[in-house]
């Protein structure tokens, strides 16, 4: 039964520039995320709109005392959660103080926002930078095109539920198939990079005031800079539950060989062997 | 004997968590990399004086303005002399503008108001993240300076303020370049009446391309300089000595 033996092969999966860049978003956003929640933490409540309507934050975080020491509180529309040692208030040098995200979530650890922007905007930069050496090479090279938009035969319904069947069994491809992204990871990579990460720019942009000086057109596009603030912060949440179902993937279908194929750009599929070779010696009784 | 084992857990894992605390602020908070990383800084300035030049904040509409405008900082100097000039309603207050300038002045309020003035309502952006929209009435920077006729060495000016916020008087500085620029004033008026103490009476500086912390409040002085490397604790601003950026537009 030789024959139907699947061979390893490794074929080539990600190119140079993908690998590279890859890497390199992955720290900016690590970086830019948890610097992001000390900035977010000088004021721990998010609007719509042009400007705050203190007191009526769709999302906010708070603090207040008690008998028994301080609680934080969460609140969402009117909605209000205990989330004391996490969201609102936790500890600090074995003390429990008023503080939005706790300190193993910022950059620095203390309350220091003139700090946690110099990290945000440096990052900025490198994940900008990267992200346009990304996009260009992706357009020239192909990899866009050719890795990512899904085909027509992939975007048939009978196909994505097909495939989302398969998911929801953790039933990845294999063989042929496993050369090429499926249609869920075609979408999934296709969100983050051509809608979730330009968000995270632009909406970055927004609430700059001199870039609202310069491209109005920004707060339409928004709906003013307390929007642009509120989209900031769920676009980064999107990005978050998307690293964790990006970890989870990776985990279930092979967490040695996808690592390899991002390092080395090598990636193993399992092939039949090609009906041409001959048998080898000694197998068949 | 039973091992605390609940006990040691909570402890080890305390202990871990301490160090990759510790260990991430030694980097994060590390003077050459804090450096490197204000480089960004320098490119964010360039960037946007090369994209925007003159152009103009947003202006809105009386129906957008705040009924809560929150004032942020000092909200009334605790300063003795300022109190003095509060009692008396600012009528022997007056406006120092010396340093490198062709005519030093000094102005009363109401010389400060006959100078050509400028109405905006604009978005009070503060560096926490909060907005405020609200209507400026002053008079034009641009307008001012020329009374006192800049030198051409000038680079920067120096607002040197009333208020003393955690044991530190207040100031910033302004580039030339924002001088002239129509939506830089000296707002003595807000949403139509006269500057409260809590938003920087009797004069305060609207520069709307920039944060919060750029706006002082309590204007007494200014000073056209070519460096204020010797003012202060040296970066330009009280909010720029605690590590904020000079440029301030985002």
């Amino acid at each position: 039964m030789s024959a139907s033996v699947a061979q390893k092969v490794l074929v080539r999966r990600h190119s140079l520039a993908v690998r590279i860049t890859h890497w390199i978003n992955a720290i900016s956003l690590a970086l830019l995320l948890l610097s992001g929640l000390q900035i977010f933490n000088a004021h721990p409540q998010l609007y719509f709109g042009q400007q705050s309507n203190f007191g009526h934050s769709w999302l906010g975080m708070g603090a207040y005392g008690s008998a028994d020491g301080l609680h934080g509180v969460t609140k969402l529309g009117s909605i209000t959660f205990d989330t004391t040692g996490f969201l609102g208030a936790s500890r600090e040098n074995h003390t429990v103080v008023a503080r939005g995200f706790p300190n193993w979530l910022t950059i620095p650890s203390a309350r220091y926002l003139a700090l946690g922007r110099r990290w945000h905007f440096f990052f900025a930069w490198v994940f900008a930078i990267n992200g346009a050496i990304y996009m260009v090479s992706g357009l020239v090279g192909g990899h866009l095109k050719r890795d990512l938009a899904p085909t027509l035969e992939q975007l048939k319904p009978r196909h994505v539920l097909h495939e989302i069947w398969d998911h929801m069994r953790l039933r990845f491809p294999k063989g042929e198939e496993a050369r090429r992204y499926n249609v869920l990871q075609k979408g999934a990579y296709l969100g983050v990079v051509a809608l979730l990460l330009p968000v995270m720019i632009l909406t970055g942009m927004t609430m700059s005031p001199s870039l609202d000086a310069d491209f109005p057109w920004l707060l339409d596009l928004f709906g003013g800079r307390q929007s642009a603030r509120s989209i900031h912060f769920i676009t980064a949440s999107l990005i978050v539950l998307f690293f964790f179902v990006h970890i989870v993937m990776v985990v279930l279908s092979g967490t040695w060989n996808n690592i390899r194929s991002m390092i080395t750009g090598r990636y193993a599929i399992e092939v039949a062997p090609p009906p041409t070779l001959p048998e080898p010696i000694g197998d068949a009784p | 004997m039973t091992f605390p084992r609940r006990a040691w857990l909570q402890g080890a894992g305390a202990s871990v968590a301490a160090l990759w605390l510790s260990g991430c602020d030694q980097i994060a908070e590390n003077p050459q990399v804090v450096k490197a990383l204000a480089s960004a800084e320098v490119l964010n300035r360039r960037v946007q004086r090369l994209l925007g030049r003159g152009a103009l904040a947003r202006e809105f509409n009386r129906a957008d303005i705040t009924p809560n405008f929150k004032a942020n900082g000092t909200v009334n100097p605790p300063d003795a002399d300022y109190q003095a000039h509060a009692v008396e309603n600012f009528a022997n207050w007056r406006l120092v503008v010396d340093g490198l300038v062709e005519r030093p002045l000094s102005l009363s309020l109401d010389e400060i108001k006959a100078l050509p003035s400028r109405t905006q309502i604009t978005r009070h952006d503060c560096v926490e993240g909060w907005s405020c929209i609200g209507e400026w009435t002053g008079a034009r920077f641009g307008a001012l300076m020329d009374l006192a006729g800049l030198k051409p060495e000038a680079r920067h000016i120096v607002l040197y303020c009333a208020d003393t916020l955690d044991g530190a008087k207040y100031y910033e500085t302004l580039d030339v370049v924002d001088v002239h620029h129509p939506q830089t004033i000296l707002a003595y008026a807000m949403n139509g009446a006269p500057l409260a103490v809590a938003h920087g009476a009797p004069l305060r500086l609207r520069a709307e391309r920039y944060l919060g912390y750029k706006q002082a409040k309590y204007v007494m002085r200014l000073e056209a300089v070519d460096r204020y490397d010797h003012i202060a604790g040296g970066q330009g601003g009280f909010w720029e000595d605690q590590g904020y950026d000079r440029y301030g537009g985002i």
